[in-house]
């Protein structure tokens, strides 16, 4: 079997917290604990889960954003802890990120010409200046901009085209993997669909991997094909996009679909009052057992007893007492 | 009469490149218990609407047209006026709630300041009050959470004291502009059941701006779709997830992800951006992102015309297309 493109091995990512509180003292946030999967090249797997259940930090371990603590992340089998500078550059250049917020990743004072040629300046210095100019021209169109934009800054530009130039910029040094990180979430929905289908068609044309972060389920379902369900900082469910869609198997998958708004009034009016409730418990002090065992609906004994082990189910693995 | 009245209101604003008119000739009525969504993308005017009602717009905006709350005229009432009716009679919940939020007072502060300014209660009273409204909006555990500051609460807890400090005077009208929109999925599934039991249970007005179709299906009575500062179309909740007649409704509706495609399918998507408000085409302002538009489209601005069941359109091509 080849090697796959990235490979997380049980990673853990525990921040310390600090504050003087004795209470606290010693006391760490377990953002990442213990979560395992594989990508491999031109595939796309998409992490879904709520805001604080570790999708981010998981994906910053790959370019060493933030301390592993446990667990090992490989880069096309090797371990990026062994990683040098220069081996750094070069993961850097082929792993590139697009955030949630598009205007704040650009640099204001940079025209978006400028911008999009910025990664050839820092990876491919030894190409000519009209190579650059001709690959900045290139990606441009690819990204359905106009050419005549280049000189413009990007507060002239509404959300959805600063994503384009954010995607531009993300691809131009012909990356492996793409980190998609909530970067339709802050669109309108007429633009959402409108990059969502820009990214698919990229995706195709260059081979390009994605991991792709939402707290949307409907959205993670066009694009993914492989899903990886997080609960502070837990797997939940980690499966082939069509088994996990025709038949959820964790509580809390099944919990985010049905979460979703449907646009037909008779199923929203018809629909239970709460699917979910309450919030997140904090990751500083999680439920003994099974971290989902307090908001979880068919939660039993078992669940408050003993964490469950991974199972395997069709299409892949769910992490629950239950099934 | 009807709670609120909006009718033929018009907000400009002159700039650099001209004058632009945000909100353009925008009728519509809204009675009690009923809740009315807003539709539309960004720029097309929804929060300017909903800023006009609550005369809250900046001072160099030029409002015409007519506002009238329980009879009452509001475009140029005082600023006295105003201050009267606003946290008592009308209401306003924003997107993000951790700005429209005083991050140095307790929420329980907060709160009771509201009933010590406008109905002169004191202290062990509003904290009755205060701790009965927090159940209300199902914050769990109110006792505690009264004394905790905004930073220290969930996004989906801060929103939901937002909704507890506009409905604590019981007011008449609600104006809730993309209250759900910061949140998570699941989160935004429990703000919309809560603003769902509050509606049932007080009576209160609900005037919902957001981008989503799926949060108005599950609120609203009554839909107002925009574009570019008008009204394109106008019908019960119903009509409009059953029957879309406009082509900007439609391609809105089709541009949802939904469970029931098959996956990997290529999203519907609407072509191009929304109009420049300074440089509007001639003719109907979505004409040059429309499927259905012809020459007349790019020549004329269709009139919004009631058609059966007090349904409005204003588009020259209208009806669902399959």
């Amino acid at each position: 079997m080849s090697v796959p493109l990235v490979e997380l091995r049980d990673v853990r990512v525990h921040f310390p917290v600090r504050g003087r509180s004795a209470r606290r003292a010693g006391a760490v946030v377990k953002a990442v604990d213990g979560v395992s999967f594989a990508l491999e090249e031109g595939r796309t797997l998409g992490v879904v889960g709520e805001s604080g259940c570790g999708k981010s930090t998981l994906a910053r371990t790959l370019l060493r954003l933030v301390p592993v603590t446990g667990g090992t992340v490989f880069w096309k089998g090797r371990d990026v802890r062994d990683f040098d500078a220069r081996a750094m550059r070069e993961l850097r250049r082929d792993v590139r990120m697009v955030f949630q917020d598009p205007l704040a990743s650009l640099n204001p004072r940079m025209t978006v010409g400028e911008l999009v040629r910025e990664p050839l300046d820092l990876f491919a210095p030894e190409l000519g200046e009209s190579a650059k100019r001709d690959a900045v021209a290139t990606m441009f169109e690819r990204v359905g901009l106009r050419a005549d934009l280049l000189e413009r800054y990007p507060h002239e530009f509404s959300g959805g085209q600063c994503q384009r130039v954010n995607i531009a910029r993300a691809l131009i040094g012909r990356p492996k993997l793409l980190i998609c990180d909530e970067s339709v979430s802050a669109l309108d929905v007429s633009i959402r669909s409108q990059i969502l289908n820009l990214l698919i068609d990229l995706q195709a044309e260059t081979g390009v991997a994605c991991l792709f972060i939402s707290h949307d389920l409907s959205v993670i379902r066009q694009v993914s094909e492989r899903v990886l369900v997080l609960y502070l900082g837990k797997t939940m469910e980690c499966r082939d996009a069509d088994a996990l869609f025709a038949a959820p198997s964790h509580p809390y998958t099944t919990a985010l679909l049905r979460a979703a708004p449907v646009p037909d009034p008779r199923i929203e009016r018809g629909r239970p009052r709460t699917t979910l409730g309450g919030d997140l418990p904090s990751p500083i002090d999680p439920p003994s057992g099974c971290v989902f065992r307090t908001r979880c609906p068919e939660a039993d004994p078992r669940c408050t007893m003993a964490e469950p082990a991974r199972k395997g189910v069709e299409g892949g693995e769910v992490v629950c007492h239950l099934r | 009469m009807s709670l609120l009245e909006v009718a033929s209101l018009s907000v400009s604003y002159q700039t650099r490149r001209g004058r632009i008119r945000a909100v353009d000739d925008v009728s519509f009525a809204l009675e009690r218990g009923r809740c009315l969504g807003i539709v539309g993308e960004s720029g097309s005017g929804k929060t300017q609407t909903c800023l006009a009602i609550a005369g809250l717009l900046s001072p160099d905006a030029v409002v015409l047209g007519s506002v009238r709350f329980r009879g009452r005229e509001l475009v140029g009432a005082s600023r006295r006026t105003f201050n009267e009716l606003r946290g008592k009679d009308i209401a306003m919940v924003f997107q993000d709630p951790m700005t429209a939020l005083t991050p140095h007072l307790t929420v329980g502060s907060q709160l009771c300041e509201v009933l010590k300014v406008h109905e002169g209660m004191r202290a062990p009273e509003a904290r009755r009050r205060a701790l009965e409204i927090m159940e209300r909006v199902r914050i769990a555990d109110p006792e505690r959470r009264f004394d905790m500051y905004p930073f220290e609460l969930s996004g989906g807890m801060r929103q939901r004291v937002m909704i507890a400090l506009a409905l604590i005077l019981r007011p008449a009208l609600v104006l809730a502009d993309e209250p759900t929109t910061a949140l998570d999925v699941t989160v935004q599934a429990e703000v919309i059941s809560t603003f769902r039991a509050v509606i049932e249970h007080t009576g209160t007005s609900l005037l919902l701006v957001t981008h989503d179709l799926g949060v108005v299906a599950g609120l609203c009575d009554s839909v107002m779709v925009m574009y570019a500062g008008r009204t394109v179309e106008q019908a019960s909740a119903s009509e409009i997830f059953e029957a879309p007649a406009h082509p900007y409704t439609r391609a809105l509706l089709d541009c949802l992800p939904r469970a029931d495609r098959p996956r990997g399918s290529r999203m519907v998507s609407i072509a191009g951006q929304p109009p420049d408000l300074a440089a509007l085409p001639t003719g109907c302002a979505f004409a040059p992102r429309c499927t259905r538009a012809d020459d007349f489209c790019m020549q004329r601005v269709p009139p919004l015309e009631v058609g059966g069941l007090q349904h409005a359109v204003a588009c020259r091509h209208p009806g669902s297309l399959a």
